[in-house]
């Protein structure tokens, strides 16, 4: 035995190394499993799974990439909200420096924007797949519900980020994009039966609601950073527990055999 | 896995169901390590080349800072929204900014309990599910995708239409020369109007609903009875809604295109005014 296997055994059989790793990497078929079971991130899969199910041809992976996008998004926009202050005289002199000063604040930016982008493309063309293998039939037409809550929560959670570099751009992105809430029936204020609420107006509807005062102003850089950066990511952070532990308990679909 | 497997039917290929419940030691399962963990792994290191390549050579935007009282032409929302503008030429804001995305949503929502089908469950196939499919790619390839393409790209200043190979131009005319249905029909009297718009709307919903019935039986043939008792009326009601919905879309969308089409029905009353 040569000396580094010496000190590799001194170290893996060491009693801080056992109370770390409790199972080698031996290929038997007991070491497979507990891989699985005896990880908390991969304890997501099931410790065995149908053959089809390993497959892209089947799967197209749109799923698995849609949350790899997503903690993309959490990891770089962590980093960005370490330079980025939501209060309208900052924002966009801060999204400048991030751009120039802060080591890789640019990289960071573009890949948080872009993950963005293709968590909303993956997520559509994850809803595609499950619909043409049908996987949304019993008994998991939950679960699919719950996928429809976190296809509008991907999009909302983009659509909030959209405002944050407080530029052109931006704005009136928003405003276009939020200009339906003055229309809503009854509780828009330009809304078929908005005489049915008295008072409704311009500061005082589903929109002002959305926007904390009448047009898009410091007030809605706020809410909508609040929004982007705590409350929707809790909200899709639950639901995608559901939608995952679902799985889990479901198996994944394939024909039945 | 000492079982001998079983071949796993690929696209077009048809399997008989149903069948007895897929558990119990006869199965086809694998590890999920390493066969589906490597496939994750590799794939993730794909994903995030090709992010971090995409990233180095593509800058994200940034515009001027934002000047509430500059409006740019056009303004357009985020790229993912689109679809929902471009509704906005056909259709009234609350129309199309708000109840159809509703409908959207909730018949996505809905589709897994209004989907009786027991066949395609868990593996691609064309045959036995032609008309849910065709329906899927309507919704989501041809409403959706290509009217978000139509407002990305054909989309320029005054939302007017300018072809690819077209410049931008922000002092194009275009004629308004649009007119509510009734109108095109000969009706000048408003509260006429009214009426016929109301009846058209009804009429298309009446005529609808009997299309769908006769399409369900044509599909379903000799079958029909005792699939529209396991169907149910409530299921067939719902379904024929969101159907017909979306055709209306289709339908209000060719009209304005080619016939120049406003409303179909203007409905003013001293409480609420709906136009559709």
């Amino acid at each position: 035995m040569s000396k580094w296997d010496d000190v590799k055994e001194q170290i893996t059989e060491s009693e801080v190394w056992k109370s770390i790793f409790r199972h080698g990497y031996d290929d038997t078929p007991r070491n497979r499993i507990l891989m699985v079971s005896g990880n908390v991130w991969l304890h997501l899969h099931p410790s065995k799974v149908r053959r089809h199910a390993t497959r892209l041809r089947f799967t197209w992976c749109m799923g698995g990439i849609t949350f790899l996008m997503f903690l993309v998004t959490v990891i770089t926009g962590v980093y960005l909200m370490f330079y980025y202050r939501p209060t309208a005289e900052y924002a966009y002199a801060d999204m400048k420096y991030l751009e120039f000063d802060m080591p890789f604040g640019m990289l960071m930016r573009n890949m948080h924007r872009w993950a963005a982008h293709a968590m909303v493309i993956a997520v559509w063309l994850h809803m595609f797949r499950v619909f043409l293998t049908g996987s949304y039939k019993p008994p998991r037409e939950f679960n699919w519900v719950v996928g429809v809550i976190l296809l509008v929560l991907t999009l909302l959670l983009s659509f909030t980020g959209y405002l944050l570099p407080w530029d052109q751009l931006s704005i009136w992105a928003v405003t276009v994009g939020s200009n339906m809430g003055r229309a809503t029936p009854i509780l828009g204020h330009e809304g078929p039966g908005h005489e049915l609420i008295p008072g409704l107006n311009n500061v005082y509807d589903a929109r002002a609601f959305l926007f904390g005062g009448g047009e898009i102003g410091p007030h809605t850089l706020l809410r909508f950073y609040i929004l982007h950066c705590i409350f929707i990511p809790l909200v899709a952070s639950l639901f995608m527990a559901v939608h995952f532990w679902r799985i889990r308990r479901d198996g994944f679909s394939g024909p039945a055999l | 896995m000492a079982t001998p497997l079983k071949a796993i039917p690929g696209p077009g290929k048809r399997i008989e169901v149903p069948i007895k419940k897929a558990t119990g030691p006869g199965d086809d399962k694998i590890h999920t390590w390493p066969h589906l963990v490597r496939n994750e792994f590799l794939i993730a290191c794909a994903m995030m080349i090709l992010l971090i390549v995409w990233s180095l050579l593509v800058d994200a935007p940034l515009e001027e800072p934002a000047n509430p009282t500059r409006t740019p032409n056009p303004s357009k929302a985020p790229w993912y929204f689109l679809g929902l503008q471009e509704m906005l030429v056909f259709f009234d804001p609350w129309h199309a900014g708000v109840v159809l995305p509703t409908f959207i949503i909730v018949g996505l929502m809905v589709i897994p309990y209004l989907d009786i089908n027991p066949k395609g469950n868990g593996y691609y196939c064309w045959k036995d599910r032609k008309w849910e499919i065709t329906t899927f790619i309507v919704g989501f390839h041809i409403l959706w995708v290509s009217l978000i393409i139509i407002g990305t790209f054909l989309r320029g200043p005054g939302w007017n239409w300018f072809w690819f190979w077209e410049k931008w131009d922000p002092h194009k005319v275009e004629a308004l020369t649009n007119v509510d249905l009734p109108f095109l029909l000969g009706v000048r009297d408003e509260t006429m109007a009214t009426i016929v718009g109301a009846l058209i709307v009804g009429g298309y919903f009446v005529v609808g609903y009997a299309a769908f019935y006769a399409l369900c039986r044509g599909v379903k043939g000799a079958e029909f009875p005792d699939f529209i008792e396991r169907w149910g009326w409530a299921r067939f009601g719902l379904t024929g809604f969101l159907f017909l919905n979306m055709w209306a879309v289709v339908a209000k969308m060719m009209m304005r295109h080619l016939l120049n089409i406003k409303y179909i029905m203007v409905l003013k009353t001293p409480y609420f005014s709906i136009n559709i």
